[in-house]
């Protein structure tokens, strides 16, 4: 993926042919672009190459970000956008940042003005290397064309490797349009990033199994690191091995197989309870890719208080940031398990723990009002999790109330299947990743299970799904109101609605004066948007509908919306208050 | 506490500015910060004085290796080395009683006069914090008229910087098991 190779056109290119001829080298299959002024020439060759590298044209440049964001977290290899200057390039901040925060390997391209019109305010001039500067992993403004295949196999190679994140290549007009002989075996510059020898020491790995020998009440916390690594099997088999048991991240859902005994799903803020429990009461805490994010550990210093951490991270600068770890390793943390999993051994004396652990499970599942007279947002999901269990299925979801849910209710068993905002949080995200991860699966079920404000924020990207033929399933499942703040003013502000409603202002509901658990009067009609963007769609309200619907839109041919009405009082449990503690948990 | 921090950076366009946006939005607290060329073209070296326990230490050394353009940072403060700011320094001088008072302090601090006005006396000195302190209060009677001071720049003596700890390079070594005990 990041060796380049070699036998490719020689002789005098255009700036903007190395950059396509270079994606092509690096493997990329397919860009997320939407053309301007400065960037045609990119465009124009696009042209050229279009039986080599599918340009896939998204309704909007945070659109795009998403989809190459889509394609990354789907494949795990590099998702490549591009944009033209300006109000193009700022569009695509937030896709960048997102994929800083998650780690999802992203190439973004941008158009710029040329270099003799840079810092004159021209039109469509934005410094957009500043303003992205702390949310890219690395950044370029190429001013030289013989700068340009280095620029590429660097910003590959450091998109890719370590701890993967987004790196942003500005391009100026004139450099696209510049000629130059090109030498693609130029060697990288980067004395500063050496990522490789990341790996943990063999003294290191016999640290890590003593204690796990010495501890009593282990509990393994793994995250999105473990995807990212490719160390899903490696987790699989020392979990089996230990017998310990495994609390995922949001990010790291999938990571461990959700059917295993040994499963604790998500832990934190809107995790298990048994999760949070395990942590709480375990003596060695296994941190496995993860950053000990706020929404994890709630107040940091009471989180896993009686525990002896062991933290293994690719990244130095995780290790001791939010929470001091007793045995800090920065290793990939696929050589850190396969080291580890050679070395340790059985532990049938903490067959209690485990016990305890599952019991909790038992009594504590998460759970909903399964007599309820209507569809819960719940108990659509767990329908869909049934309906597709044995399918390849790719969930993607907007930020949320619908977001948590589906984390708690549909169950994963694989990695790469479940696409989330995580870190960042950005809602509108569900859509285009799911027709990003369509472009990269043509064969599996991608269903964007969606709530209705996030969907509008980036609905326009239904045109790309019929335009580009991504036959893209949205589980829209519609409130009317932005559902998790809602809790909040519900749980936290005597619930004074503060502009959570999406209908008219002069609705009750937008002063909180409903009545029942839907709203009066439905806004927008999305069936009819749907199909005017060519989708199939429909609506459903009742309970007996829903199975019926739902296979309805499976086997639809093309994109389609399922629009489920769903009362809006409904709150995300379990729930630990934001700074509280494990105890603080609210359970009902 | 007071850390000097010794960064060897790739001389590119906007590192400055890379780095210096990080220290600002992961609130570091940053005393002096001086760069400049060094003997290798394509590198400059950065001096920083970080305030902060050894925590926050920590992070700012690793937030510094993390950007791409930075390839090595030494904490040297636990080292021994030397470390020097210079300043230029417009003190009021007319009388010419004042003016000899003046260049005896001067010499006793082994400064330099690089400029003689009508009415006043530019002075060159370099040296530790302490002294340049120190030469600041004794000039402050005669009137000072403007002060300019670079940041601290440091170098560890002997053939060099030994390294704690190799982080950027291979992984850190363990060191935490006995601190909260085992």
């Amino acid at each position: 993926m990041t060796s380049a190779r070699t036998a490719t056109p020689t002789g005098v290119m255009s700036g903007a042919d190395i950059v396509v001829q270079s994606l092509v080298n690096h493997g990329v299959e397919v860009v997320f672009a939407y053309p301007g002024g400065a960037s045609m020439p990119l465009h124009q060759s696009l042209v050229r190459y279009a039986d080599r590298i599918r340009t896939v044209l998204p309704r909007h440049e945070q659109g795009g970000g998403f989809a190459a964001q889509g394609y990354a977290r789907s494949t795990g290899r590099p998702g490549v956008c591009m944009a033209t200057s300006g109000p193009g390039a700022t569009n695509l901040v937030t896709a960048i940042a997102d994929a800083k925060m998650d780690s999802i390997p992203l190439i973004a391209i941008t158009g710029q003005v040329p270099t003799k019109n840079i810092g004159t305010d021209a039109f469509q001039e934005t410094p957009i290397v500043e303003v992205c500067r702390g949310i890219t992993k690395h950044h370029y403004l190429v001013t030289n064309i013989h700068d340009l295949p280095r620029v590429m196999r660097e910003a590959f190679y450091i998109a890719t490797t370590g701890r993967p994140g987004p790196v942003l290549i500005d391009l100026p007009k004139d450099v696209q349009l510049d000629t130059a002989a090109v030498d693609w075996d130029v060697p990288m510059d980067l004395p500063g990033y050496d990522v490789e020898s990341r790996k943990a020491a063999p003294e290191q790995i016999k640290q890590i199994a003593a204690a796990i020998k010495l501890s009593r009440r282990p509990v393994i916390y793994a995250g999105g690191g473990i995807i990212s690594a490719g160390a899903s099997e490696e987790l699989r088999r020392f979990a089996h091995k230990t017998g310990i048991p495994v609390a995922l991240t949001v990010m790291g859902l999938g990571a461990f197989p959700s059917d295993d005994p040994l499963c604790l799903d998500m832990l934190g803020m809107h995790g298990s309870v048994y999760a949070n429990w395990a942590v709480r009461d375990c003596d060695l805490l296994l941190a496995l890719g993860v950053r000990f994010d706020d929404r994890v550990t709630g107040k940091v210093e009471a989180f896993a208080r009686h525990a002896k951490i062991v933290h293994i991270d690719i990244d130095p600068s995780e290790l001791n940031k939010n929470k001091e770890a007793h045995i800090p390793v920065c290793s990939d943390v696929k050589y850190a398990l396969t080291e580890l999993n050679r070395i340790v051994e059985p532990k049938p004396e903490i067959e209690p723990w485990v016990r305890q652990c599952q019991e909790w499970k038992a009594q504590y599942p998460f759970r909903y009002d399964e007599q309820f007279d209507g569809i819960l947002q719940q108990h659509a999901i767990a329908e869909l999790s049934r309906l597709t269990a044995d399918r390849k299925t790719i969930i993607t979801v907007g930020v949320g109330q619908h977001q948590m849910w589906a984390a708690q209710f549909y169950k994963f068993r694989h990695p790469r299947r479940w696409l989330s905002s995580s870190g960042l949080g950005s809602m509108g995200f569900g859509l285009p990743a799911a027709l990003g991860a369509q472009v990269a699966h043509p064969d599996a079920l991608v269903v964007d299970i969606d709530g209705d404000g996030s969907f509008l924020m980036n609905i326009q990207e239904l045109a790309t799904c019929y335009c580009e033929s991504l036959p893209v399933k949205v589980l829209l499942l519609n409130n009317q109101h932005l559902g998790m703040v809602v809790q909040w003013e519900d749980r936290f502000m005597q619930g004074v609605r503060a502009h959570t409603y999406l209908g008219p202002v002069h609705h009750a509901e937008a002063r909180g004066q409903g009545r029942g658990p839907y709203v009066e009067e439905r806004y927008p009609d999305f069936v009819t948007i749907a199909k005017g963007f060519g989708c199939g769609a429909a609506s459903i309200r009742r309970k007996a509908d829903l199975v019926p619907a739902l296979e309805e839109m499976i086997r639809y041919q093309g994109p389609y919306v399922l629009d489920v009405e769903v009362p809006y009082q409904e709150h995300v449990l379990p729930m630990i208050p934001s700074g509280k503690t494990v105890d603080d948990m609210i359970l009902e | 506490m007071r850390h000097v921090l010794s960064a060897l950076v790739q001389n590119v366009p906007g590192v400055l500015a890379h780095i210096a946006g990080m220290l600002a939005s992961r609130g570091y607290n940053i005393e002096s910060l001086a760069v400049g060329e060094t003997e290798h073209p394509n590198l400059s070296r950065m001096t920083f004085v970080v305030v902060g326990d050894d925590r926050v230490l920590e992070q700012v050394r690793k937030q510094l290796e993390k950007i791409v353009t930075v390839v090595r940072v030494d904490d040297i403060s636990s080292q021994d080395y030397v470390e020097r700011d210079l300043m230029l320094l417009k003190v009021h001088a007319t009388a010419r009683g004042t003016r000899s008072e003046i260049r005896e302090l001067v010499e006793i601090f082994r400064g330099k006069i690089v400029d003689v006005g009508e009415e006043e006396l530019m002075i060159e000195i370099s040296g530790r914090e302490s002294k340049l302190e120190a030469f600041i209060e004794r000039m402050r009677p005669y009137g000072i008229l403007e002060l300019v001071r670079t940041g601290r720049i440091a170098m560890v003596r002997g053939r060099g910087l030994r390294r704690k700890d190799d982080a950027a390079d291979s992984p850190p070594r363990y060191d935490g098991f006995a601190r909260r005990g085992a």
